[in-house]
């Protein structure tokens, strides 16, 4: 066992601790805060397989972005920390339904993907490539996200100005 | 040779613990000798004196009394507190700020991480501080707190947008995140500086980069988080002793991270202002934090000159003022870069 492998021992569990902390916590505000462990054991992951770009973006996008508004939301919510985390058996037909697509494309990604033990090739730069590739073979994708954040952004405004126009 | 320990020890284990640590070492004397300038620089912009008496010449050891002083206090954590958050939020407070350091390059012999992502990754950790500052006002249960940090994170989520824009416009200039690079591009004497060699352009970006700045180290005019005024202290008002330390100390180091991002970005880093005279590895960590420190001083200038914006100005500044015309900027430095090929 080299330091490769300790460390990504430890990120991995750090990672799926996290993870089931999320799902098992029964204060949303616990889960909220353990979402970010959880996200940045991943960043560390990509970190590990040589992808900066990605686990950069990770950080800045998931924790940065996501997780803030996450947490944001949840401590706007009046005595959140009292709100009780529904659980119990609600719908069980669509709940197997969904849960099960959703395990079989796990596992079938999982036993078709073969899993490199470690990356040991030498680091290459990635911002460059995934720049110039955004911009030439992938760059219609690129602009449609581009188009469907732009229609987000417009349609928050929109919502925030009609509340205020009622409210007046 | 961008990292002299592990040049010097190895990139292994101990390599990267000495190397990890020494930014510590800086930024502990640092924070003293700051909190001992701002009370001196505050009192003298008041017509005061400030201390005076501690270690006789002119109170240079009053901050030493106030660290004795801090750490020597109970540690309170209040009853109705959620304890796991409230004991993890300074810790994730300064590794937010700490965690910076790792890309900022001191000298041309040190830098912590030489990672092609530098300022990019700097840009991405100064998230977990908002984080951080989120868990401390929530968890304290207090209504102050809560709001403070609720103001924070609004904040500073709304004024990382003009900084990284700002950012994004130097990154465009030099064609690379890492910022050896950025301070290779602006070799020579202090007009090949960005913020003298090209001057409109980059002079305009380092000016919305500042500004969005002082707004990301929570201090006047952009301190509604802690407006003591309104809110007590805001996210730390519950805290004291040790854990009040933690937040005070990543206030320092924060304020640091930002003058040495700006000093690398515009000020050419650990560049000697006089071309080759007076450059090396000490005096590149000399120039740098030199340069620093000049801009940490006109941070606490302006903190003790300008008064407290509202929160509407605060929204309004960043919004309709700092992001249309970073954007614009990008617009012009881009053209600029293609034109001039």
């Amino acid at each position: 066992m080299n330091w490769y492998d300790i460390t990504f021992y430890v990120f991995a569990i750090l990672t799926v601790v996290s993870a089931v902390g999320v799902v098992f916590s029964r204060n949303i505000v616990y889960a909220a805060f353990s979402l970010l462990f959880a996200f940045f054991g991943v960043a560390a992951l990509y970190v590990l397989l040589s992808a900066d770009f990605l686990a950069i973006t990770q950080i800045l996008l998931y924790v940065g972005g996501i997780l803030v508004l996450i947490v944001f939301g949840v401590m706007l919510t009046t005595r959140a920390q009292k709100v009780e985390v529904k659980r119990g058996i609600l719908s069980v037909v669509p709940a197997v339904l969904i849960a099960g697509i959703i395990a079989g494309t796990l596992v079938g990604v999982l036993t078709t993907t073969k899993w490199p033990a470690a990356n040991l090739s030498p680091y290459e730069e990635t911002a460059r490539p995934i720049g110039a590739l955004l911009m030439t073979n992938f760059v219609l994708p690129f602009e449609l996200a581009s188009i469907l954040l732009l229609v987000a952004l417009i349609g928050a405004v929109i919502i925030a100005r009609r509340e205020k126009a009622r409210r007046a | 040779m961008h990292n002299f320990i592990t040049y010097y020890i190895g990139t292994g284990f101990w390599g990267s613990l000495v190397s990890s640590i020494l930014p510590l070492v800086y930024i502990m004397p640092y924070a003293l000798v700051t909190m001992w300038l701002e009370l001196k620089i505050s009192a003298h912009m008041q017509d005061r004196l400030g201390p005076m008496r501690t270690g006789r010449w002119h109170g240079w050891a009053q901050p030493l009394a106030d660290v004795t002083k801090l750490l020597q206090k109970e540690d309170i954590i209040p009853a109705a507190a959620d304890k796991v958050l409230y004991l993890l939020a300074p810790a994730l407070v300064f590794i937010g700020s700490y965690a910076a350091y790792a890309a900022i390059p001191f000298s041309p012999a040190y830098i912590g991480a030489d990672i092609n992502l530098g300022i990019f990754y700097i840009v991405a950790v100064s998230a977990i501080v908002v984080l951080g500052i989120l868990m401390a006002g929530w968890s304290s249960n207090n209504k102050w707190s809560l709001l403070g940090a609720m103001r924070t994170a609004a904040q500073l989520v709304s004024y990382e947008i003009p900084s990284s824009l700002a950012i994004l416009a130097v990154v465009m200039v030099v064609g690379s995140f890492n910022l050896n690079d950025v301070c290779s591009a602006q070799s020579g004497w202090f007009w090949n500086w960005f913020v003298f060699g090209k001057f409109p352009f980059l002079f305009i970006t380092f000016i919305i980069y500042f500004i969005a700045s002082l707004a990301e180290t929570n201090r006047a005019p952009f301190d509604i988080p802690e407006a003591e005024s309104e809110l007590v202290a805001g996210y730390h008002t519950e805290y004291s002793g040790m854990r009040f330390a933690f937040f005070y100390l990543a206030e320092y180091a924060n304020m640091f991270v930002v003058a040495a991002v700006a000093a690398v970005l515009f000020f050419g880093g650990w560049n000697s202002p006089f071309g080759a005279y007076l450059s090396g590895p000490v005096w590149g960590a000399f120039w740098l934090i030199s340069k620093g420190m000049v801009l940490v001083f006109i941070q606490i200038w302006l903190r003790w000159t300008l008064p407290r914006f509202r929160v509407d100005q605060l929204m309004y500044l960043s919004w309709k003022i700092l992001t249309p015309f970073a954007l614009l900027n990008i617009f012009a430095v881009g053209l600029w870069v293609v034109l001039r090929g």
